[in-house]
């Protein structure tokens, strides 16, 4: 996957519009490591993760057999970011440990869930819309 | 009744006290469990029980959100939040208000005003209540100056604390210096809220606390008093209703300025009014109010035959009072005993574990067990160790007694300590028998 300028002043764009104060994208062909309002030339890793980003899903979890995608939180379980928009993942779709895969609302807070696991997508386990339970399956994988 | 399904936001006993109400009034139940809790008492006479989240309390019964998101998402049209962790929440109540779902307590707003310790003085005041000398006090130096007008020892209380949290007791002026300091940071990092008031310290005395009911017409009644003065560290082991040894103009003068407080404050629901009474001289001063069932209510269903956790519903569904102040009427002597999993003889350490065996006895006329716990349950580490309370009544208060003692000495539990020896000990003491009893009585009994 190629990146073009227009993606990545796209990308800068999204950041500029969200309160992120860093992004990592990395793939097989390229890494963007973008830190807003860095004052070192290099920045450092952040020591403690941003436990209170909401915007991850680095608490979802994947079962000992590495077989499900479970629901980090309990909330209103979305499959698009918009009614109508297509699904961020479908059955047969491959992911990443970092794809986003749903999203879980609670209270109106959008919360964005990763996969956690790289694999492909064989069932979809939970009904667009309804309310998912903690630790629910939502998303069966075949791990990569 | 226009209430269909109530979300339940609490776990162990109270939860099973709210599913037998639910089912008494023929309404739906719906508990809301961490995962440690999904196969708890509760969870299973539910209707349904959803997961909120994970065992820590902070993840799952301490936010608001995801008890009314769950509640939401599983058509309830009301939230009940037991005692302790939300209960006494305003974000839940307003958050609740604001999804159209009834919160079974007060608003919002009497939430705040109550747990606003210098402003309910306030309201306790205009209402006619005596209180404890005090003042507010920004600094140490306005503090010295109210000890020595009033003599020490005096209390140091954050104005945003409450069920004996964030007070401090100093006996004279060196004390009271080196405290002052730490009770502002305490009060600043514990309840957000630096602000702090000092007051006259009652030495001897009995906690009595006036349940009230109050309805959305302006209805306000009281269910009588309570006496919980036998205390550790501020937390209740034994109360008991009537309060005994009370001269009954007391006992009328604390439920009549129980009902002023209630109305003053515009009250809604169930909810306490806490008193402190000298044991010397009878005089008693207004403390604090709680926006909540308390743990103790069956003593008080005991002795009115009244289902209170059936008239907070009730109460939330919009309908008035199902009795008035006149039809109330109050028999025999009931006391409760809170069962709880500490190690006595290690300081109080907290007990969990699974329980290979718990057995009540069943024979006993007049005893009433309310209890999550039976043969197999867990109890988790990470939620405060009541594992049942024991209720006896009777005729009279001996006879109330008695019947719990031999609850205790019948009980049968194996997989962790509990405090029943000490329980049972309590009964046995002749102090307890003829009311000897203050806040500090079982501290100072067990040295």
């Amino acid at each position: 996957m190629a990146l073009s300028d227009e993606d990545v002043r796209e990308v800068l764009r999204l950041i500029d519009e969200s309160d992120l104060a860093e992004l990592l994208i990395e793939t097989d062909s390229f890494k963007l490591h973008v830190v807003r309002g860095a004052s070192s030339q290099f920045p450092v890793p952040s020591s403690q993760p941003e436990t209170n980003e909401p915007v991850n899903g680095e608490r979802s979890t994947v079962n000992g057999h590495g077989a499900t995608i479970d629901a980090p939180m309990l909330g209103t379980f979305y499959r698009a970011e918009a009614p109508g928009a297509a699904p961020f993942v479908d059955v047969g779709a491959r992911v990443e440990p970092d794809t986003t895969v749903c999203l879980i609302e609670v209270m109106k807070m959008m919360n964005s869930i990763s996969a956690g696991v790289a694999g492909t997508i064989v069932e979809v386990c939970a009904d667009n819309a309804a309310l998912v339970e903690f630790g629910q399956p939502l998303f069966r994988v075949e791990p990569a | 009744m226009a209430l269909t399904r109530v979300f339940i936001a609490n776990r162990g006993e109270i939860a099973v006290r709210i599913v037998r109400a639910c089912r008494e009034l023929g309404l739906e139940c719906v508990v809301g469990a961490s995962q440690i809790d999904m196969d708890g008492l509760a969870a299973e006479l539910a209707d349904r029980v959803v997961c909120i989240g994970p065992a820590p309390a902070g993840e799952s019964y301490l936010r608001p959100e995801l008890v009314v998101q769950a509640a939401l998402g599983t058509g309830c049209d009301a939230i009940h939040p037991g005692y302790g962790f939300l209960a006494e929440n305003p974000r839940l109540s307003a958050l609740a208000r604001e999804n159209g779902i009834r919160f079974v307590g007060p608003p919002s707003e009497v939430i705040e005003l109550a747990g606003d310790k210098l402003r309910a003085r306030e309201v306790a005041l205009e209402a006619g209540l005596p209180l404890v000398p005090g003042r507010e006090v920004a600094t140490l130096a306005a503090a010295e100056e109210f000890a020595s007008e009033s003599g020490y020892p005096v209390l140091l209380k954050a104005a945003g604390g409450g069920g004996g949290r964030g007070i401090k007791l100093a006996h004279g002026d060196e004390e009271l210096r080196s405290l002052f300091g730490i009770a502002v940071a305490e009060a600043r990092s514990a309840f957000g809220d630096e602000r702090l008031y000092v007051e006259r310290y009652v030495a001897d005395a009995r906690h009595v606390e006036v349940q009230v009911a109050a309805d959305e017409q302006g209805g306000v009644v009281h269910l009588g008093e309570r006496d919980c003065s036998v205390q550790r560290r501020y937390q209740k082991l034994i109360e008991e209703a009537p309060a005994p040894f009370l001269p009954e103009r007391t006992r009328d003068a604390l439920t009549a300025a129980g009902v002023a407080f209630a109305r003053a404050i515009g009250y809604r629901n169930l909810g306490t009014v806490e008193f402190i009474v000298d044991a010397a001289g009878g005089e008693f001063f207004f403390l604090e109010m709680n926006c909540r069932i308390q743990v103790e209510h069956p003593v008080t269903e005991a002795v009115t035959g009244r289902d209170l956790v059936a008239e907070q519903l009730r109460i939330a569904d919009g309908q008035p009072l199902s009795f008035t102040q006149d039809e109330l009427s109050f028999e025999g002597h009931a006391v409760e005993c809170r069962l709880t999993a500490e190690d006595v003889s290690r300081g109080f350490a907290p007990s969990p574990g699974r329980l290979t065996r718990f057995a009540v006895p069943e024979d006993i006329e007049g005893l009433r067990v309310d209890t999550h716990c039976r043969d197999g349950a867990l109890i988790p580490p990470h939620y405060d160790s009541l594992m049942a309370k024991l209720i006896g009544h009777g005729a009279g208060r001996d006879e109330a007694i008695e019947i719990v003692h031999e609850a205790l000495e019948r009980l049968e539990v194996e997989g962790v300590e509990t405090n029943a020896g000490l329980l049972a000990a309590v009964l046995d003491h002749p102090d307890f028998a003829h009311g000897r009893i203050t806040t500090h009585w079982l501290e100072e009994a067990m040295v």
